[in-house]
């Protein structure tokens, strides 16, 4: 299976986000006939065969740029880093209903502070892995920020004084609950899609358009919808 | 350099045999004349000359041309027939694997009008895929009013139709679908025509699916892009057509058939083109147009990684 990676034949490259959407996405593979099986197991491996697919995992964020290169043909990633990357030329086919999230500008609790500095100083300090859609939403308002970009645990910013709010996704709403913040202004809501590289989308049309017909179904949308 | 020249040539040679010359413009142009052919904005860099002029990097060839045919080509009886080898520029984010200054290769036929102009500049696309040994590129076949046709059929209002249509360039299918549905003013089964519309592209029998889709306009504009195909396959042969009845270029300027070149070893567009009888009148010469350019260094890519597979 390694040397046929490479080439433009063989099955399609599906692009399989890890982390919290996998189990979400298997599922929905499973419903449309995909071997999910071995990208479930233990394996260190990164590249599965999937049957009429051959499946490449990577981080939800990376997706796009292995779909856009035309490394993968098809992938699935949030709606999320799709807006944060919006610059990568892909084709966005299919809404998956899954993994469905909440971009939010999250406080401290009772915190007076953000409001404040807004105020006083004229602008807030926001930490956030989404620089983009963070500096497009406040701009839509016409209110002045300074973005901190940050990789990981978020959270802790405004805990220990890095920035007054926090941009951020929110599944649940656990985590920001325990670090003592709430949600202040709901940003964009985000579903996985799948897309599809533009060159793939054209020379290997029959796969493709099935694949998403499938997946459409699948995901409770009906091809009549 | 050796292969670059090598396919550089062999792209001219064709151009020259089918009586296309070279012509060649500066690389400098007053911004105003990019702004003139791209509705959209493509990426130009923006300077100031020593007088505080804005000036732009040309973001194409064939903005370029139109300005030089209607300030130089007065005295001459169209049609003309040029070609051009030159690098343009365009903004991009870094560590994209994308390039600010890109090789183009291609030819502007103006003064031929429909069927038979798009048929000539195909053909030519043809003999160039095939003199540089592209054996597996596809050139897809649309039209750029097809979209809008059906949605004014729909009676859609105006301001839908240019949403949308930017929807259809990025092909963003959820958002497009979203719009359709929040405008509240098409029925289910308008809208899932709309998006039938644009899943078809294969052979000249999806001209056929799509027919009786939509009213009038839209017939007609079936029955163009039906005459064009015919035109090709009459010419230079069908083989490598794909028609695409989804396919919408983002540039501003096209007003009829759009092609665009695909290979199976290359993950971008590798080339593209159509007609755009339009764009000459904004510099003030009314003649109609077609042409395609090629981007140089994917087609040298393709050439490498086929190659690599026919070894």
């Amino acid at each position: 299976m390694f040397d046929s990676l490479k080439s433009p034949g063989g099955p399609l490259k599906l692009a399989v986000p890890r982390g919290a959407m996998l189990e979400e996405t298997l599922d929905l593979l499973d419903l449309i006939g995909i071997k999910t099986g071995e990208v479930r197991g233990d394996s260190r491996s990164l590249a599965f065969d999937g049957g009429e697919l051959t499946l490449v995992t990577m981080r939800p964020y990376d997706v796009p740029t292995y779909v856009e290169a035309g490394a993968a043909d098809v992938g699935i990633t949030g709606k999320d880093v799709l807006l944060e990357q919006a610059d990568r030329s892909v084709f966005e086919l299919v809404d998956l209903k899954i993994a469905f999230c909440r971009m939010v500008l999250a406080t401290q609790k009772g915190d007076r502070s953000p409001a404040e500095h807004q105020r006083r100083l004229g602008m807030m300090r926001i930490a956030t892995k989404y620089p983009r859609i963070a500096e497009e939403h406040f701009e839509k308002h016409g209110r002045q920020v300074e973005v901190v970009e940050v990789k990981g645990s978020i959270e802790l910013a405004p805990l220990v004084g890095l920035a007054d709010g926090i941009v951020d996704l929110v599944a649940t709403g656990r985590t920001l609950a325990e670090n003592n913040l709430e949600v202040r202004e709901e940003i964009v809501t985000s579903t996985a899609r799948l897309v599809a590289n533009p060159v793939s989308y054209k020379l290997r049309s029959t796969e493709v358009d099935s694949l998403a017909s499938r997946l459409r179904e699948a995901a409770g949308q009906g091809p009549d919808r | 350099m050796r292969e670059l020249r090598r396919l550089q040539m062999a792209l001219l040679d064709v151009f020259e045999s089918f009586s296309f010359g070279e012509v060649r413009t500066p690389t400098l142009e007053y911004a105003d004349v990019v702004d003139r052919g791209d509705d959209l904005d493509a990426g130009a860099y923006r300077f100031f000359d020593d007088r505080g002029e804005l000036l732009a990097l040309r973001t194409d060839m064939t903005v370029p041309i139109a300005r030089l045919v209607a300030t130089r080509f007065g005295e001459v009886e169209p049609p003309y027939r040029l070609s051009y080898m030159a690098n343009a520029y365009r903004a991009v984010t870094p560590q994209r694997a994308r390039l600010r200054e890109f090789g183009q290769a291609g030819i502007e036929l103006i003064g031929i009008e429909g069927a038979d102009g798009t048929a000539e500049v195909v053909e030519v696309l043809t003999r160039a895929l095939e003199a540089v040994g592209l054996k597996k590129s596809v050139i897809g076949l649309g039209d750029s009013r097809l979209w809008g046709c059906l949605l004014s059929d729909f009676s859609a209002d105006p301001e839908l139709i240019r949403a949308t249509e930017a929807r259809l360039a990025d092909h963003d299918i959820v958002g497009l679908e979203f719009d359709l549905e929040t405008a509240g003013s098409l029925s289910q089964e308008q809208i899932s025509t709309l998006t039938g519309l644009i899943q078809l592209r294969g052979g000249p029998d999806v001209i056929d699916r799509a027919r009786g889709m939509g009213g009038d306009s839209f017939e007609k504009s079936l029955d163009s892009l039906q005459a064009t195909y015919d035109a090709i396959n009459a010419r230079a042969g069908a083989d490598r057509i794909q028609v695409d009845l989804g396919l919408l270029r983002d540039f501003g300027y096209y007003s009829g058939s759009i092609l665009e070149v695909y290979d199976p070893s290359v993950g971008e567009v590798i080339g593209g083109g159509g007609r755009y009888d339009g764009l000459m009148a904004k510099f003030g010469v009314d003649l109609p147009a077609a042409g395609f350019s090629l981007y140089v260094e994917r087609i040298h890519k393709a050439q490498l990684e086929q190659d690599r597979a026919d070894v």
